[in-house]
């Protein structure tokens, strides 16, 4: 099997004997504060999307008791930051009991990140986190983005695949034809297949899918029972990227690299502040974060 | 009021009542804070090493099934063997009067019983979080109320 991931992964087998795990969260945190520079690492970058509550933190910690020991992989699971109190609860860790087994929990590092001011389902600095891991020698990252909808593919900017997850009962047969993330899945995993209707969703988004120049695969799990999740964690490593969404891509992280000059020039949280007190305009910050 | 903390909010030990613990989490998140709950029966080890890889700052322990004179000073301990001195930790549930002083000198920094108000818990956070009272920390301080 190492000679296979070897091709899948830039840079597979690095080799890390000893993760200290506490200076890492240091480092992580220091990143996110925007106290430190990133190292530059390189490896697989895994985006994992879908609605909330389609499974997609379940079906992570399944596919960790694969993947893991024999990888090393870092999981950085967003969840959103109140847009009112600027606070959040990150409740992705729940689900990890790959993290209670103590043959893999040294080849995993699970890391809860909130959007904090950025916005969209993956803030930018998960890109610095990614770059940062790799360089620890972590094989793989997994971005598990916030629930997210249709229309948001800020995760495509960032991972080297996408994965989309969905659900039986999640509406009818118009939901696959419609624009939006589905057209940027490498991927499209239909979980919970344990639940009556996922055949029927499977076949829709099939027929639907099959009328791209490059149709992603659909495949159909359980990550409650088990089902599937083997093949579909070799699946994802040789994964190959479909070419039509690189201009996708890129459009994304132009977004991204704007919205973060904005955001570095100012203080985001006492402009929004300013602008409520009426000490300033939308119009005035503009201005002054040229 | 001090800045955003990282707040790991946990259930020790076999304990399914986690109502008080998600109102905790949820007055923390309301207060501007980021807070990781880790869901029910956790070990302390589970808890410290959560605490180590989030690099939290305070861990809020919630339990309701009498076993916190065994479970609280356990999570103590870890951290300090764990270099992780300069973490918080509090509690709440129900944790009787006479049970409060032994936890206090494990280093339990808060105790909170029923009717506490979320506004005082908050204030702790703050105040604490500005006072060097760690795990691991020589100060005897724990918080006395508003």
């Amino acid at each position: 099997m190492n000679a296979e991931l070897a091709q899948a992964i830039p840079g597979f087998g690095k080799g890390c004997d000893y993760l200290d795990r506490r200076a890492l969260a240091k480092e992580i945190t220091a990143i996110e504060e925007g106290l430190l520079k990133p190292d530059v690492g390189q490896g697989l970058i895994i985006g994992i999307t879908g609605a909330p509550g389609v499974g997609k933190s379940c079906l992570i910690d399944a596919l960790l008791h694969c993947w893991t020991p024999g990888l090393k992989v870092a999981v950085l699971a967003v969840d959103p930051t109140s847009p009112i109190s600027g606070g959040a609860l990150l409740g992705d860790r729940i689900r990890m009991t790959s993290l209670d087994d103590s043959e893999r929990r040294e080849s995993i590092y699970l890391r809860s990140i909130a959007t904090r001011s950025a916005s969209g389902s993956t803030p930018y600095i998960v890109s610095d986190l990614c770059s940062h891991l790799l360089a620890r020698d972590f094989d793989l990252v997994v971005i598990e983005t916030v629930g997210a909808g249709q229309a948001e593919i800020r995760c495509a900017a960032m991972a080297d695949r996408i994965i989309v997850i969905e659900g039986p009962s999640r509406g009818d047969g118009v939901q696959a034809e419609k624009a939006g993330i589905l057209e940027l899945a490498d991927l499209v995993v239909v979980n919970k297949c344990d639940l009556p209707g996922a055949d029927v969703v499977v076949n829709q988004l099939s027929m639907s899918l099959d009328l791209d120049i490059e149709p992603p695969t659909v495949v159909k799990v359980s990550a409650l029972k088990g089902d599937g999740i083997e093949p579909l964690a070799k699946t994802i490593l040789s994964l190959k990227k479909r070419t039509t969404s690189e201009k996708a891509r890129i459009r994304e992280r132009l977004m991204i690299a704007n919205e973060r000059r904005f955001l570095e020039s100012m203080d985001f949280k006492a402009a929004v502040d300013s602008i409520h007190g009426g000490l300033s305009t939308i119009e005035s910050i503009m201005e002054s974060s040229k | 009021m001090a800045g955003r903390q990282r707040i790991i909010v946990a259930k020790p030990g076999l304990d399914g009542h986690d109502r008080g613990a998600k109102v905790v989490a949820r007055a923390l998140r309301d207060a501007g804070h980021e807070v990781i709950y880790t869901g029910l029966r956790r070990t302390p080890e589970q808890i410290v090493s959560s605490a180590i890889d989030e690099d939290a700052s305070f861990i809020g322990l919630s339990s309701l099934s009498g076993a916190h004179s065994h479970l609280f000073p356990k999570v103590c301990q870890l951290l300090r063997a764990s270099g992780m001195n300069e973490v918080i930790v509090f509690g709440g549930g129900i944790i009787p009067e006479g049970d409060r002083m032994a936890l206090y000198e494990e280093g339990v920094r808060a105790i909170f019983g029923p009717g506490t108000s979320s506004k005082e818990i908050v204030a702790f956070i703050d105040h604490a979080s500005e006072r060097e009272c760690g795990v691991g920390a020589s100060d005897s301080w724990f918080w006395q109320g508003m």
